[in-house]
């Protein structure tokens, strides 16, 4: 009988077709930028404007993938095999984790860019509904019984793993550096959280769209695209008295690149997020620029004056502050342990 | 108390029409609630912004993608699971053997794998620390976060649905109709063309129909393999998703709606193919 | 490709060709598709070993996130074989107009991708929703709350009960409700007595299938639950959540710990099919 066979191979067939989808030559070059939750209108007008820069330069098209998530997320699909190009996270440690474990980058990539590796800067803000209805003003109002607060998991968000520094900075100015107090007041936040989502953009829509929570820890161009997107009529931005400087690195997946092909076009493209028109576009969607004067004056204006702390100062950077906040077992999870 | 000539019996063998209208009332309401609306919602806030938003939100190239890769991965894992329900089900009717109730188990258990499960056994076994990473990078194969991986997690979902229809059918059909073809001559292959196929053509329909629904509609098992990557392999329900975190909440619903009208669809042939096949109803549950 | 050849003992002899090549194929694909994938879970849960499993899936977060899974899949699987129950019922016994639309709507949850059942349950009881803007105000919160994650699984497993019971409503016999009308018991007691223990095995079916479903569902849930641990978190989310804090090993604890749940459900419905066909034989 013909048929079992014929029917094997068939499948097999099939099978292969399916696997050889995996890696179709693609006539123009293309490169993968593995962002974060928040970066998506910045990326989304910066690499149209980094292909024509590139087309004029070169004369050659390129095409940049883009894939969104949970920084953490990012981070683990990167790891897993997903084959990033360059990766533009919230924060040195989630790259620093997929330098650790599959060595596709290499180990002091921080210093391979300027302003280690951050061609932008960000801080936290409190985002509240217009009026300030519930009055908050600073982070010791997150405490308070009556007042529901909005942010994502800091175990899978790296935003919110800066909502959290940048409140325990604040306790650690307000109870004078008693950690035990700060761990108090920790501990209360959080019990004022209703939903932990898993990345700052879940965390926004919770706030903006279900209408729940008096207010929302987020990244200060969360907060400003927030307003801009959902009408300003409906919430305001609460400065607080200190906040952390939030600095998301960039960098190549030097593994990834080498085997592609694409390393002069991906460092290319980091290294355009430096340019002028990198530092205007960053500006214009309400991220700090580290070279400010090629901002345009006016987004230039936007970013309120605050007191920053940095996490290499107070923290002793992001390897220290990761074991002890956020590895399991570390403050945050002592926070979630039932009484 | 009854006015009616047999009171006692009517009365036991229906209920009195104002507990028929209650129950049926109770029913209504509770269909409604948890069928219905979300239903309508769904088409409601995809139109809140007008025909326009709405049309705009399909034609966009990203969300073309999105069609385009849940068709082809429909495409390709659909067949398949063809093949193997119709094997499947053939030697577990047609034949008598020790260890058939646990094949029939195994068949079922991705009915019960919670999705992201069937996620994460492709990753272990083919992400880059997978048992197979470092063979396939090697030769820079790409099946997790790429095409390959969301069919596989696809088929792995959908892998019951056409065998679990077909088991039922074929053995009701029984082997007689089979034998006779044989001890007239014909060959397997064309007995199971000319006998067993036009037996079974309603129930592998309607399985394909419930194969092909899942497939389109899959998320949790294709978003741990997908990556994400927008325009490349972000599935429908993905690209909602996305959109839906990208405070486009009328486009997230517009994406939403076609895959509703999808399911719409799917009822709709499946309604016609009862009336025509006779297939009463789902046979899950009963083999 | 002859049987004869290849059965030895264990399959019963038959004239049908192609038990040899559908039977390898089925194993082949189930082998390739399933097991094998699967038991990477079990191997690399096993390269653990067994105090480190133990310790991470009896991890109090872990512990809270499979109870409240389990504890919300009942629940959403109790409402809808009662409620499931009574929609069967209203369809097989009476007839009314829009009847085939009502019943071909049943099936909705099998053919709406669970991630927008999920956006669409969470904008219908959010607080701003047009179900939760009444109940709020009651002090019933839905969405983000352990309740909304009953509603999204009795969405997901209403099919599963109606699915099972029907065709079993529509075989009983009426005349042993007459015999037993006749036999003067009044409606409530025929119906307790003669008619649930017959739909009862059926019951049970659609009862474990929704349960079943309802322990392992995630697109639809995550949308809705709030996902706080200890609170809201369940445990396919937190499977996820290992997974992208690089915890590969607590990701996989968990995940066999389910595992070992829906394949010991899956054993139990077998059983209680087993246990109907032997009784509906002898009955």
């Amino acid at each position: 009988m013909r048929s079992p066979r014929f029917t094997r191979f068939g499948a097999v067939t099939i099978l292969a077709a399916s696997l050889a989808w995996g890696g179709p030559a693609m006539a123009e070059t293309a490169i993968l930028n593995v962002s974060y939750d928040p970066t998506r209108e910045l990326y989304k007008e910066f690499n149209e404007a980094f292909a024509a820069h590139w087309k004029a330069e070169t004369g050659e098209d390129v095409a940049v993938r883009m894939s969104h998530g949970g920084a953490g997320k990012q981070a683990r699909a990167v790891i897993d095999g997903l084959a990033a190009d360059v990766v533009t996270l919230a924060l040195a440690y989630d790259i620093d984790a997929i330098a650790e474990r599959t060595g596709l980058i290499n180990a002091d990539w921080q210093a391979e860019l300027p302003n280690a590796s951050a061609p932008y800067t960000s801080t936290i803000v409190l985002l509240v509904r217009k009026g300030n209805p519930k009055g908050i003003h600073d982070w010791g109002d997150l405490a308070r019984d009556d007042v529901q607060v909005i942010t994502p998991n800091p175990k899978t968000s790296g935003g919110a793993r800066w909502n959290f520094l940048a409140a325990w900075a604040w306790g650690l100015d307000a109870f004078g550096g008693d950690e035990a107090k700060v761990g108090d007041y920790m501990t209360k936040v959080f019990r004022n959280v209703p939903v932990l989502d898993t990345g700052a953009r879940g965390s926004t829509t919770t706030f903006v769209q279900r209408g729940i929570g008096d207010v929302l820890l987020a990244w200060e161009n969360e907060a400003f695209l927030a307003l801009e997107e959902l009408g300003p009529d409906k919430f305001e931005i609460v400065v607080p008295s200190v906040s952390i400087l939030a600095q998301p690195p960039v960098t190549v997946v030097d593994g990834n690149v080498d085997k592609h092909g694409t390393r002069k076009v991906a460092e290319a493209y980091l290294a355009y997020l430096y340019s002028p028109e990198g530092q205007r576009l960053a500006a214009k969607h309400y991220y700090r620029p580290v070279t400010p004067e090629h901002a345009a004056p006016e987004d230039r204006a936007r970013f309120p004056d605050a007191r920053l702390v940095t996490i290499d100062d107070t923290f002793g950077g992001w390897q220290a502050a990761q074991q002890r906040f956020f590895a399991d077992g570390g403050v945050f999870d002592q926070i979630y342990q039932p009484k | 108390m009854h006015a009616s000539a047999t009171p006692a019996q009517v009365a036991a063998t229906t209920e009195s029409p104002v507990v028929r209208r209650l129950l049926c009332a109770a029913a209504f309401v509770f269909l409604l609630v948890f069928l219905l609306l979300p239903l309508v919602a769904v088409f409601v806030e995809a139109l809140r912004g007008g025909v326009g938003t709405y049309l705009a939100a399909l034609v966009e190239p990203d969300a073309i993608a999105a069609i385009e890769l849940t068709l082809l991965v429909a495409a390709i894992s659909v067949p398949l699971n063809i093949v193997f329900g119709v094997c499947a089900a053939w030697c577990i009717a047609k034949f008598e053997f020790k260890g058939k109730s646990l094949l029939v188990t195994l068949i079922d258990l991705p009915f019960s794998v919670s999705p992201v499960i069937a996620g994460l056994i492709y990753v272990l076994l083919f992400g880059a620390a997978g048992w197979f990473g470092p063979w396939l990078a090697e030769r820079d194969i790409q099946i997790v976060f790429a095409v390959p991986g969301i069919v596989l997690a696809t088929i792995f979902v959908t892998l019951p649905f056409v065998a679990r229809e077909l088991i039922p059918v074929m053995q009701q059909s029984g082997t007689d109709d089979e034998e006779a073809a044989l001890s007239l001559g014909a060959s397997g292959w064309r007995t199971f063309l000319t006998v067993t196929l036009p037996n079974i053509k309603w129930g592998l329909l309607y399985g394909v129909l419930l194969c092909n629904a899942r497939a389109m509609g899959e998320f949790g098992a294709v978003s741990v393999v997908s990556g994400h990557i927008r325009g490349f392999t972000n599935t429908m329900p993905l690209h909602v998703e996305i959109l839906y975190n990208e405070y486009n909440f009328a486009a997230a619903f517009a994406v939403a709606s076609l895959l509703a009208v999808l399911a719409l669809v799917t009822l709709v042939l499946k309604t016609w193919l009862e009336a025509r096949g006779g297939h009463v109803v789902s046979s899950l549950g009963r083999h | 490709m002859n049987t004869r050849a290849l059965g030895s003992g264990w399959v019963r002899p038959s004239v049908i060709p192609g038990f040899g090549m559908t039977l390898g194929f089925t194993l082949a694909y189930l082998g390739l598709v399933v097991l094998i994938p699967l038991s990477a879970v079990v191997f690399r849960a096993a390269g653990l070993g067994w105090q480190d499993f133990l310790a991470l899936a009896t991890d109090g977060r872990t512990l809270a996130a499979v109870r409240l899974s389990f504890t919300t899949a009942l629940m959403a699987a109790a409402l809808n074989a009662v409620f499931g129950l009574l929609v069967a019922w209203v369809l097989v016994r009476y007839s009314f107009p829009g009847k085939r639309v009502l019943d071909a709507m049943v099936d909705l949850p099998f053919a709406l991708p669970t991630a927008v059942a999920g956006i669409a349950l969470t904008s219908l009881y959010a607080g701003n929703g047009w179900i939760g803007q009444f109940l709020e105000p009651l002090g019933i919160k839905v969405a983000y709350a352990p309740l909304g994650i009953v509603v999204a699984l009795t969405f997901i497993g209403l099919p599963f009960v109606v699915r099972t019971v029907q065709p079993v409503l529509q075989d009983l016999d009426r005349e042993v409700e007459e015999a037993s009308a006749t036999l003067g018991a009044r409606r409530g007691r025929t119906f307790r007595t003669v008619i649930l223990p017959v739909l009862g095995p059926a019951l049970l079916t659609g009862f474990a299938l929704a349960f079943a479903r309802g322990v392992g569902e995630y697109g639809s849930v995550i949308f809705i639950a709030g996902n706080i641990p200890h609170v809201s978190e369940i445990a396919p989310l937190l499977i996820v959540i290992r997974l992208e804090e690089f915890n590969y090993a607590g990701a996989t604890a968990v995940a066999v710990l389910m595992l070992a749940i829906s394949f010991v459900i899956l054993l139990l419905i077998n059983l209680i099919q087993a246990w109907s066909r032997g009784r509906m034989e002898r009955g």
